[in-house]
């Protein structure tokens, strides 16, 4: 038992910690090359923590994620070069912009379900990708979209490394607040019961479509908003970021990480990207490898990591109940739900 | 020559390219409903298969000299293999486990599955000489040799496989399962000797549709992923695990994006499938020959 | 009258499940639909639940029409119903699976998650409060922390039940709640539920053990292949022909198959 109160306090003790860590590596390492990695794993982590929400929570596997991504970063990237508009109306409204485009994609694609809605929004992410390709006229299509101006609020000019790091760190955080709190709320519980029987919701007088949709505009919300920061990191847009594989490689964060779990977008995102950077120098190998580990990622640590920890912590303390953290963090994969096959 | 007969021949011609176009589609749909039927699994990583087929297919031709039909059938021969040991190693042992991990899995496979083909034949386009390429004419339709093979060769392994469906004791035991995967459990039906060969005929399948495919196209590491999502788009139409709504969706998809293609702008050909999909799902979200869910 | 059903018909395809049937449920009484295997009971639950559309006639709910309504909505407006299979979700606490049952009472939106607001802390204190006491009412207040997987199968089903009483129902709808528990824990089910009708609550249940429901049901509508055969109170029922050879005939078929 006291061991346990130990645990907790440890446990509260971690975020503080962790976030001081965040805030001082900017001090522990001026590489740009590391910076600029981190930096990259703090967008995606974003994103892939919109795609938890309606993935993990809610249990309705959506592909479409990389074509909210490029809705927000196309959106943002023209209103600060065509329409010139400055960072901050540029961004609240490309983060506008893509829930509107999730509201509409949602209200249709949501009413299939299972694998059918997974394909089903895999094309939606298509349709997104090659609208941004092919409307030239407006996006410069595979030309790319050149010369996005650096960030400014006020005088101050995210110029920078380190004040893009801190940029992208405080949207992350407070992503993960934001989650946080709905994850453990009546609404997060209201995604949970949807995932574990969408029937079983409905005789509780959950509207299931309504909070899909509510679940499913939040997660595209988070990939605008990580889009326009990527766009504002980077400066320059490929049609390619909306690609089909980026929602895939989300998908793979996520699974690494382990879905359904507040913090395993940010493990997944972080270990998955650092581990192609280290591996950036085997060049061709790289996916030869990499392909495999994933197979045997799926095969024998099912749970992802965040999932695989909770679940030994657990057993650890067999017999003592389960807190509604800890309930709500390792049970996503045992729910048939969970992009289940309809009948 | 008149305006309008131009405008017939133009026409045929689009049907005549829409039934190649469907062919290959729907030989590509019919291995992932197969798969799809049996195993409740979306394969992903089919069109990689198709991929990889093609490459086999060229490399054959190339490498060891091989007359085209003999290629294809080396390449066809390795795809079955290629595709039971997939079932055998990836996708069995995931069987009972969630279905977004059999979708990782899958996605793991097509990362593989692309970067070797990257790495024994690069990244570069390149070109599948047919020995078939001379133009013939049909009812003052102009059409290469190679396009009435593929149309061809299509119907004669649809029905072939519909023959090994519906005649044969395994072929049989294959359609009751994509029925009642549990009732085939139940009359001593082996569901793993099942999926085994289900996705090897499938893989078959995508090498056979990808070897034809491949003198009018080109070959190169990333072509499967949009012959892959269009057969997706296929099956949902369709009914995931239904094999004629795999064939006509095919079928309509290819004539589809053809005569789109000439009329409308082939500049937004590839858009056509997926805002068909959309515009009928969003009438009819349980797609076009779903039954009602009971 | 609490619920009344005119001409219910349901059809999937070519097959009629549920055929031109009539039934009412009134307030305060429990009310027993029995049947054969495949008679179509499931089917009608569904149909007065909203979870099937019926494909003619009409459901009135105390006189207004609901036959289109969806599931969530009729719950809204206090029907609430089990499942055969429990549904709960077996990893979570006890109490962690009936606080959600509350919801449809409560108005919070994200906004209000997301900041906590006074509303929204005042809800959830009352979803809380009304899991409690729903698990008191089923008399398992001591599980309330306890993994659903690590109860016994009874008190599963008292927590299913518990569940549709968080909705704060006037109608509850019991599918087979007493399915696969043994005569004991049987008779205490029922005297449960006659403790809901006590506490004011209308109860419409679907049940095979017919000396449950000879006992407690005030009245029983009897199907057969999607036809309602007979209604009565549990005497006339036990003595009607029809019933009879309806049962038999099952009996008949079982031994014979």
């Amino acid at each position: 038992m006291r061991r346990h109160a130990a645990f907790n306090r440890a446990s509260k003790l971690a975020v503080p910690v962790l976030l001081l860590l965040a805030a001082a590596i900017p001090w522990l390492t001026s590489n740009p090359y590391y910076l600029d990695i981190v930096v990259k794993v703090f967008i995606w982590t974003i994103v892939v923590n919109g795609m938890n929400i309606i993935a993990g929570y809610t249990g309705q596997l959506s592909l479409a994620h990389a074509g909210f991504f490029g809705i927000g970063a196309y959106t943002f990237g023209l209103l600060m070069t065509k329409a010139a508009m400055p960072f901050l109306p540029s961004l609240v409204i490309a983060v506008l912009v893509t829930g509107l485009v999730g509201s509409v994609a949602g209200m249709i694609s949501l009413r299939l379900k299972g694998h059918y809605f997974a394909i089903f929004s895999l094309c939606v992410g298509v349709v997104l990708l090659l609208v941004i390709e092919k409307w030239e006229s407006l996006t410069e299509g595979v030309r790319g979209l050149l010369g996005i101006p650096i960030p400014k609020i006020g005088s101050f000019e995210f110029a920078s490394m380190t004040s893009q790091y801190y940029l992208m760190l405080f949207f992350l955080v407070l992503t993960m607040f934001v989650n946080h709190r709905i994850i453990h709320s009546l609404v997060g519980r209201t995604f949970i019961a949807i995932r574990h029987s969408e029937e079983l919701a409905e005789a509780l007088g959950i509207n299931v479509m309504r909070n899909k949709i509510i679940a499913f505009v939040h997660s595209t919300v988070l990939a605008g908003l990580a889009g326009a920061l990527y766009a504002g990191y980077i400066r320059f847009l490929g049609p390619d970021i909306a690609s089909v594989e980026h929602s895939f490689d989300m998908l793979l964060y996520l699974l690494v990480g382990g879905i359904g779990t507040l913090w395993g977008p940010l493990v997944g995102t972080a270990l998955v990207m650092i581990l192609m950077q280290w591996l950036q120098s085997w060049q061709e190998y790289r996916m030869i490898i990499f392909g495999p580990v994933l197979v045997l990622l799926v095969l024998f640590l099912p749970y992802g990591i965040i999932g695989t920890l909770t679940r030994l912590m657990h057993k650890r303390r067999l017999g003592q109940p389960l807190t509604q953290k800890q309930a709500v963090e390792r049970s996503v994969l045992h729910d048939q739900s969970l992009a289940g096959g309809g009948e | 020559m008149p305006l309008g007969v131009m405008e017939m021949e133009l026409f045929f011609q689009q049907i005549v390219n829409g039934l190649v176009l469907g062919s290959i589609y729907s030989l590509v749909a019919l291995g992932i409903t197969l798969i799809y039927g049996i195993m409740q699994l979306p394969n992903f990583a089919h069109g990689h298969l198709y991929m990889l087929g093609a490459y086999l297919t060229l490399w054959m031709m190339t490498i060891y000299g091989f007359r085209y039909w003999t290629a294809i059938l080396v390449s066809v021969a390795a795809l079955f293999l290629i595709g039971m040991l997939l079932e055998r190693l990836v996708f069995r042992p995931l069987h009972n486990a969630p279905h977004i991990n059999s979708m990782i899995a899958a996605v793991g496979v097509m990362l593989f599955l692309e970067a070797v083909a990257r790495k024994l034949w690069g990244s570069d386009y390149r070109r599948l000489d047919s020995p078939y390429g001379e133009v013939i004419s049909v009812f003052g339709v102009t059409i290469t040799q190679q396009r009435v093979i593929i149309i061809v060769a299509a119907i004669i392994l649809m029905i072939g496989l519909n023959l090994f469906l519906k005649r044969t004791v395994i072929g049989s035991t294959i359609e009751a399962m994509a029925q009642n995967r549990e009732g085939a459990f139940l009359v001593g039906i082996d569901a793993n000797k099942v999926s085994l060969l289900t996705f090897g005929i499938a893989a078959g399948l995508a090498a056979a549709a990808a070897s034809l495919a491949a003198p009018i196209n080109l070959v190169y590491p990333s072509m499967g992923a949009m012959v892959n999502l269009k057969a997706f788009v296929i099956i949902v139409l369709g009914g995931m695990g239904s094999i004629p709504g795999a064939v006509i969706g095919g079928y309509i998809l290819g004539l589809a994006e053809s005569i789109s293609g000439t009329y409308i702008n082939s500049e937004y050909k590839d858009l056509v499938a997926f805002v068909i999909l959309i515009l009928i799902l969003t009438v009819k979200p349980t797609g076009l020959f779903a039954k009602e869910a009971r | 009258m609490m619920l009344k059903a005119e001409k219910l018909t349901k059809r999937f395809g070519g097959n009629t499940a549920v055929h031109a049937v009539d039934f009412h449920i009134k307030q305060g009484e429990i009310t027993a639909i029995i049947g054969p295997n495949g008679a179509g009971k499931t089917t009608f639950f569904h149909l007065i639940s909203g979870f099937h559309k019926p494909t003619s006639g009409r459901l009135l709910l105390q006189g207004k029409d609901v036959t289109d309504k969806p599931p969530y909505t009729m719950a809204k407006m206090g029907v609430a119903r089990t499942f055969q299979t429990t549904k709960l979700f077996a990893e979570a606490t006890v109490i962690d699976n009936l606080i959600i049952g509350h919801r449809l009472r409560t108005k919070s939106g994200l906004w209000d998650a997301v900041m906590r607001t006074n509303r929204y802390r005042k809800e959830e204190r009352e979803c809380r409060e009304k899991a409690m006491k729903a698990l008191e009412f089923v008399g398992l207040p001591e599980l309330a922390d306890r993994p659903v997987a690590s109860i016994s199968q009874e008190a599963q089903k008292r927590v299913a039940i518990a569940l549709a009483l968080s909705t704060d129902p006037t109608l509850v709808l019991l599918d087979e709640p007493a399915a696969g528990i043994n005569a004991d824990e049987t008779s205490g089910i029922a005297a449960l539920i006659r403790k809901m009708k006590e506490a004011g609550l209308t109860v419409c249940i679907i049940e095979h053990k017919m000396q449950m429901i000879m006992s407690l049901a005030d009245r029983i509508m009897v199907l057969n292949q999607g036809m309602k055969i007979a209604e009565g109170t549990p005497e006339e029922i036990s003595r009607n022909e029809t019933v009879i050879e309806a049962y038999l005939g099952g009996a008949h078929h079982a031994q014979t198959d």
